[in-house]
């Protein structure tokens, strides 16, 4: 039996073709309330297209001491950028 | 002249229950329910504004603040369970929710009028609505499947109510006539699907329907229960205080 | 030897924490924190966060009886939008390890603060305009710096707070203008207001620098990024000349330009009347508390059937 409302976080596609962007939390204790509250504190400027919640509780975050080992391996692979090549003169569009 | 009446009675009705609703801000049973009964408030202030500023424009003289700010009880048309007082959250969702189950019903064939004015804020109107309707619904559903207390809360206010869900489906001649005219809206016939929408929430809240008994009735003619007089009394204070200023 | 190494690793953190700091970088919930850092932030969040929904109690009382369909509109609308701002720093402090209802009983018990502004009482419709103008125009001037705060979350919160709380001056600044250039009653009106709340809002900065203890770990840790004096300067600088457009005056004989400065100069503050607001004696500060606290209790059964009606979801 909970005892606490739960908190969710509230992400919000402010434009049809766009992807879902975190805006903030609500708390609520159902789905239906969650989906609601967001509507009401999140897109009441006219900030919304669709709304997607998900219970805080369900969220895997990487730690931040892991932030080096998760991250910095990528800083040295700079062949995965366009920038990296060089093209002949002259060519175009690629 | 009866188009007028017409459409005071639509603005009168969403402005009273505006006006009521935006007593909840700071009371709200949470932060984010207070935000929502004050979303519901300002949704139909604008439509009361809407109703009132074509009223002004068939009244030629008036303007929609004179409308607001400057009739007396008895010349208010809303219905009566818009003017009642807010009593506690429970009263105050059904009151939202049958009121709401009505005026979805309501705009939606308003939308269909022969008059361009009122068939384009009915489906304006009939967006913001069909929100009202379903976070009321949901409310209802939460209370009265919640705990033994708020089911029992909750039915009460229902009986409570209940006597005041008969006018909404009342014709006078005024609204007759506009009727043949394919003008206003037949309310009487919105009946048979406002039944259904409601049996099928409460079924679901596990509430029960109150049997019909005599109804309360007689906002369209002006008469009113003693809580409009208080409630005008406050928010016309200022404008009847400074006849003079303008604001 | 354990409590010594102990003891090098929390040293080494707080270096680290530091440098952080001083690099701009943005402190996240998760990443390591001083428990000082971390209790200085729940106390200036949460006591930000109750002043936005005290703050909600002096002008709601208005709205029933604001004098016009589009004033009553914007007016609810701006109430409105300082629930969300309460909800906004709410969250905020929650990710530093303490509830809502941890922070709501905080404020209950008298724990917790809010800006004592919300303990004066508002006496006629031009408090709207004065609360809107100088109680709001204060407030952003503080917020406008806090976005560069060094925590996250709040930081976040005050970007959004900023950006919604443009129109908030703006209200209050044309019903000043607009009761100003009216009938001699609301022109009288709208003086009376701004002389009961100017005094008042150039306290909302808090005490001179030199008295104010915290200040020196808040501005290290970049919590505060401008000190009391510099953002009640900046307020004072910035509505001095909006006061002159409409054709009111601030009730301060001491007002005037220093050329050599570059500011105003101003009169004393009387800070006797500051702390004894503070300290829980101002006109409204019981009526504001327990408007709260009832409002909460009478909610209790419907918080109650919410959470009962969710766990019989989860069940089925």
């Amino acid at each position: 039996m909970k005892e606490t409302t739960n908190v969710w976080e509230v992400f919000i596609q402010s434009k049809n073709g766009l992807a879902h962007k975190h805006a903030g939390n609500v708390h609520a204790d159902d789905k239906e309330m969650a989906l609601q509250n967001a509507r009401d504190l999140y897109t009441r400027r006219n900030e919304g297209s669709c709304i997607w919640v998900v219970k805080s509780t369900d969220i895997v975050s990487s730690e931040s001491e892991d932030s080096e080992s998760f991250f910095d391996p990528a800083n040295d692979k700079l062949y995965r950028h366009p920038t990296f090549y060089n093209l002949p003169e002259g060519a175009k569009h690629i | 002249m009866s188009l007028l009446n017409y459409t005071l009675r639509i603005g009168d009705s969403s402005l009273i229950l505006a006006q009521r609703l935006a007593e909840w801000c700071t009371n709200g049973p949470t932060l984010e329910e207070d935000i929502a009964l004050t979303n519901i408030s300002l949704d139909l202030f604008g439509q009361a504004n809407g109703f009132l500023e074509y009223a002004a424009t068939l009244d030629g003289v008036k303007t929609a603040d004179d409308f607001a700010f400057k009739r007396n009880e008895n010349q208010y048309y809303n219905f009566l369970i818009t003017e009642i007082e807010n009593g506690h959250f429970g009263d105050t969702i059904i009151r939202q929710f049958l009121f709401s189950a009505y005026l979805y019903l309501f705009f939606q064939k308003l939308a269909t009028s022969k008059d361009e004015v009122l068939s384009a804020l009915a489906a304006k109107s009939l967006k913001e609505i069909k929100y009202h309707l379903k976070h009321c619904s949901s409310w209802v559903i939460r209370l009265g499947d919640g705990t033994n207390e708020s089911n029992e809360k909750i039915q009460s206010s229902i009986n409570k109510i209940w006597e005041y869900t008969g006018e909404l489906f009342e014709l006078d001649q005024i609204e007759k006539d506009l009727v043949k005219k394919e003008i206003a809206v037949n309310r009487e016939a919105l009946k048979f699907e406002w039944d259904q929408i409601i049996n099928t929430t409460l079924n679901q809240a596990k509430l029960m329907r109150p049997k019909d008994q005599v109804m309360k009735t007689g906002g369209s003619k002006g008469i009113h229960t003693k809580h409009l007089e208080l409630l005008l009394k406050e928010m016309q204070f200022i404008p009847r205080k400074y006849p003079d200023a303008k604001w | 030897m354990i409590k010594f190494a102990l003891i090098k690793l929390l040293l080494m953190d707080d270096k680290i924490f530091q440098e952080k700091i001083d690099k701009d970088r943005k402190i996240e919930p998760k990443d390591w924190m001083p428990e000082k850092y971390r209790s200085h932030l729940i106390r200036q969040i949460s006591q930000h966060a109750h002043s936005e929904i005290i703050g909600m109690q002096p002008e709601g009382q208005w709205i029933s009886r604001a004098p016009s369909l589009r004033s009553k509109m914007i007016l609810l609308a701006k109430v409105q939008d300082e629930a969300g701002h309460g909800l906004y720093l709410y969250s905020a402090c929650e990710t530093l390890g303490i509830s809502r209802d941890q922070l709501i009983s905080q404020l209950h018990s008298g724990a917790a603060k809010y800006s004592s502004i919300f303990n004066y009482p508002t006496l006629s419709w031009a408090d709207m305009g004065a609360i809107g103008w100088l109680v709001d125009g204060a407030a952003i001037v503080n917020q406008v710096s806090l976005q560069r705060t060094s925590y996250g979350p709040y930081s976040r919160g005050m970007i959004k707070i900023c950006k919604e709380e443009s129109f908030h001056q703006r209200q209050g600044y044309e019903i000043m203008a607009e009761l100003a250039k009216g009938t001699k009653e609301q022109k009288d009106m709208a003086q009376d207001a701004l002389n009961r709340f100017w005094w008042p809002s150039i306290m909302m900065f808090g005490p001179h620098d030199a008295d104010s203890p915290r200040s020196g770990n808040a501005m290290k840790w970049k919590i505060k990024r401008q000190t009391n004096d510099e953002l009640r300067q900046s307020f004072i600088d910035k509505t001095v000349g909006q006061a002159e457009v409409i054709g009111l005056k601030i009730p301060d004989p001491d007002l005037k330009w220093n050329e050599k400065r570059g500011h105003y100069d101003f009169g004393e503050i009387d800070w006797e009347e500051f702390w004894n607001v503070v300290n829980g004696n101002g006109p409204c500060n019981k009526e504001r508390l327990d408007h709260h606290i009832n409002a909460h209790q009478e909610g209790e059964w419907v918080r109650e059937a919410a959470r009962a009606y969710a766990n019989k979801q989860i069940k089925n």
